[in-house]
């Protein structure tokens, strides 16, 4: 019985070592992250894990820099971020409900249809939508949030998966009860979908956070630095100032750990909604 | 699980609705809203009428135009001077603007099939009001019919916004888009430029773009199968070790490493690639300690490309296998206890178990996430993009990298030097239809894989 207990012990010992050095191996690139924004540095390039002298100066130099308008940036993304996400929340609401809750002729065309728009890379709309809101010149924050909001139309599927998971029982003793479906909807529905609103909502407000791509098309034809979303501006900032960017290399990192580390914190608080999200995606109907 | 709703005899046919129905009703297959407005139903009715005005008289003021249009994209192709006979000067004329014109071309068709469907839903509801009439049925009132919009009709009315979202930013672009892939619009046709059926095609699957297609199509395949896999493989690993008996604090171990996922990917990538560099960080801490002699080339424009595209998949495991560990750990947490218990009581050691019970059970689960997780990979823009832009540049590829998935490429093609609009395009279709026949099969096989 000794040996077994020993080894037990030796197994548990060998499993924490193997997880200790999984998770230094994991987090270390992180840790470095926020590391190199603190380092003094006038090379541009940071070649070191440890920085060899520590300084605040690159959070100091983000926000007073005349050329990278951060503070711009930081309202810019805020603006986008708020509106689009009380806008596509409402959308994707009620969406996944009407999919979700009620039946008519159009619902399994229009998840089939989803399903399929889906599967078209987005670059190909993004090009297009480029060109649309040129020719409507509305390539500014405003486009941004419609082309956000517009999107939200087929990202119901984590929803769904919650709206499905709630007996439907409960709607048919509300419509016993003479409930309309509105009513339903607004009583029992909504109320109910507290913690997917909660989930739909920050992920609508991170995605502007941290989207380089479709802002930069949109937002770059401008030349105004001021219109600038964070994630853009901060890209913006290491890639097409060529030259220019190994200067400001650790004030771009600075910056990006002022804004990784909000953005982090709601993710790992969100964790288990986009478990749910995912396994309840994972028994289609 | 919902039983198919028995069909429902019609009510009426199209032909009784036109032989035994009244003036109005007759009008109402011309002029829209007509029956509903002689049966006091005024906003239905009006609603139909204002919408048939309005897209008539678009109809004629640009919608003829737009479409007459699209058959040609524009007559005039080239810059060009011509005399002026009424003038009696030369006068410039600038090519037509083939993008705008195929852009609106797009919606008029659009708009014209919308309205095709409005006619029908109003054809319908005039035999609706026919059959109620005939049988001297109740013909609900305007209040009646608002409540039903809240009622039995909920779903239009919270469906209507989303819907006209969809088609504007999702289904409008993607037609264009599409349509593009037919045309000669590149850097020789930047402005007018016309229809050429399959040549864009023909020049990707076979002509001068088909020596850089098929190389990167390759990778990006074996790419979305060794990301796919590894991730998943190593998620669910990482899952069981955390997730085994006598480790404590299960949440901070968990929460460590979903850090890793949850850094903004523009910024974790960027940073990625700085830790990776020639003069980096890692490559000092290898020569520091003595392990490499030279610093190792991982991903610039120099470097091997087998030993960029290893490293590529490496960090999509350092980002991937956190997701991957999170999903198995709710799936492991709801696995029946009662299989494992029986097998260890057969005598089955922790490798057996995990290995013909544990894990077909993840996967069975998983199966449809994996399928996504499959496409999702080979649409990969992020990783590649942030991390090696494509880099090492490969000389026989036409616009692109070693590293270079088929969306990037895309990417490239469009803004990059080439400008190959319709190339991109084309590339776009293509890998919908991979992603498409993918998951079409998969689907299938997990389907019967359910049944059976």
């Amino acid at each position: 019985m000794k040996s077994y207990t020993a080894q037990r012990r030796l197994s548990l010992i060998l499993r924490y070592i193997l997880l200790v050095i999984l998770a230094i191996v994991w987090i270390f690139p992180i840790v470095w992250i926020v590391l190199a924004s603190f380092s003094y540095n006038d090379t541009g390039f940071v070649s070191t894990i440890i920085p060899n002298k520590f300084t605040l100066q690159n959070y100091i130099g983000i926000f007073t820099s005349k050329q990278f308008p951060f503070v711009n940036w930081i309202l810019n993304t805020t603006f986008v971020s708020v509106v689009s996400a009380t806008l596509s929340t409402l959308v994707t609401i009620c969406v996944a409900y009407v999919l979700s809750r009620l039946r008519f002729r159009m619902r399994k065309p229009f998840l089939q249809i989803a399903l399929v728009l889906g599967m078209f890379p987005g670059f190909m709309s993004m090009i297009a939508l480029y060109y649309i809101l040129k020719s409507f010149n509305m390539l500014n924050l405003f486009g941004l949030i419609l082309v956000y909001v517009g999107g939200a139309g087929l990202g119901f599927y984590v929803a769904k998966g919650f709206f499905d998971t709630i007996p439907t029982a409960i709607d048919e003793a509300a419509e016993m009860d003479g409930a309309t479906q509105w009513q339903t909807f607004i009583h029992i529905g909504l109320p109910m979908s507290r913690p997917i609103i909660v989930y739909t909502a920050l992920m609508a407000f991170i995605g502007p956070w941290i989207d380089f791509i479709f802002s930069g098309i949109i937002l770059s034809s401008s030349g105004n630095a001021k219109s600038y979303t964070i994630a853009y501006g901060l890209y913006n900032m290491v890639h097409a100032t060529k030259g220019t960017s190994t200067m400001y290399f650790t004030q771009f990192i600075a910056g990006c750990v002022i804004i990784a580390i909000p953005i982090t914190v709601l993710f790992v608080i969100m964790q288990k909604f986009y478990v749910n999200g995912i396994t309840a995606g994972a028994d289609k109907g | 699980m919902f039983k198919r709703k028995a069909k429902k005899p019609k009510e009426a046919t199209y032909r009784e609705v036109w032989q035994h129905g009244d003036l109005a009703t007759k009008l109402s297959f011309f002029i829209m809203g007509f029956a509903q407005l002689k049966n006091k139903q005024w906003v239905k009715g009006l609603s139909f009428l204002i919408t048939e005005v309005v897209f008539l008289i678009w109809m004629v003021f640009s919608g003829v135009s737009a479409l007459s249009m699209l058959t040609t994209l524009g007559t005039i192709k080239h810059k060009q001077v011509v005399f002026d006979k009424t003038q009696g000067v030369y006068i410039t004329k600038m090519p037509d603007n083939s993008v705008v014109i195929l852009l609106f071309g797009v919606l008029a068709v659009i708009l014209v099939i919308a309205m095709i469907g409005l006619y029908v839903a109003n054809l319908r509801s005039v035999r609706h009001l026919y059959a109620l009439k005939r049988d001297g049925e109740h013909v609900p009132t305007n209040g009646e019919d608002l409540a039903s919009l809240l009622d039995k009709k909920l779903y239009g009315t919270l469906l209507a916004i989303p819907i006209a979202g969809v088609v504007a930013f999702t289904i409008l672009p993607t037609v264009y888009m599409i349509s593009m892939a037919f045309t000669n619009y590149d850097s020789k046709h930047p402005i007018g430029f016309s229809w050429t059926g399959f040549a864009a095609f023909k020049n990707v699957l076979s002509g001068d773009l088909a020596g850089t297609f098929f190389p990167v199509l390759g990778w990006t395949l074996v790419w979305a199968i060794c990301a796919t896999a590894t991730t998943f493989f190593f998620g669910v690993l990482l899952a069981m070790l955390i997730e085994s008996k006598g480790i404590k604090h299960k949440g901070f171990w968990r929460t460590i490493f979903v850090i890793v996922y949850a850094v903004p990917q523009f910024i974790s990538l960027l940073m990625m690639a700085q830790f990776l560099d020639l003069q980096g960080p890692l490559n000092t801490l290898l020569l520091n300690w003595g392990w490499i002699a030279h610093p190792i080339n991982f991903i610039s424009a120099s470097a091997n490309p087998m030993v960029a595209r290893i490293t590529v998949i490496i960090v999509n495991m350092w980002i991937g296998v956190p997701v991957s560990m999170l999903v198995s750990t709710a799936i492991i947490q709801n696995l029946p206890q009662d299989q494992i218990e029986a097998a260890r009581i057969d005598g089955a050691n922790a490798f057996q178990i995990f290995r013909s019970v544990t894990f077909p059970q993840i996967l069975f689960v998983m199966a449809p996430a994996l399928i996504q997780q499959f496409i999702g990979n080979i649409n990969n823009f992020n990783v590649i993009f942030l991390l090696t832009g494509g880099y090492p540049m490969n000389n026989n590829y036409n616009g692109a990298g070693d590293t270079d998935l088929l969306v990037t490429w895309l990417y490239n093609l469009v803004f990059g030097q080439t400008q190959r609009y319709n190339a991109s395009a084309v590339l776009g279709i293509l890998i919908f239809i991979i992603s498409a026949t993918v998951s079409l099969i998969a689907y299938r096989r997990t389907n019967a894989f359910k049944e059976g």
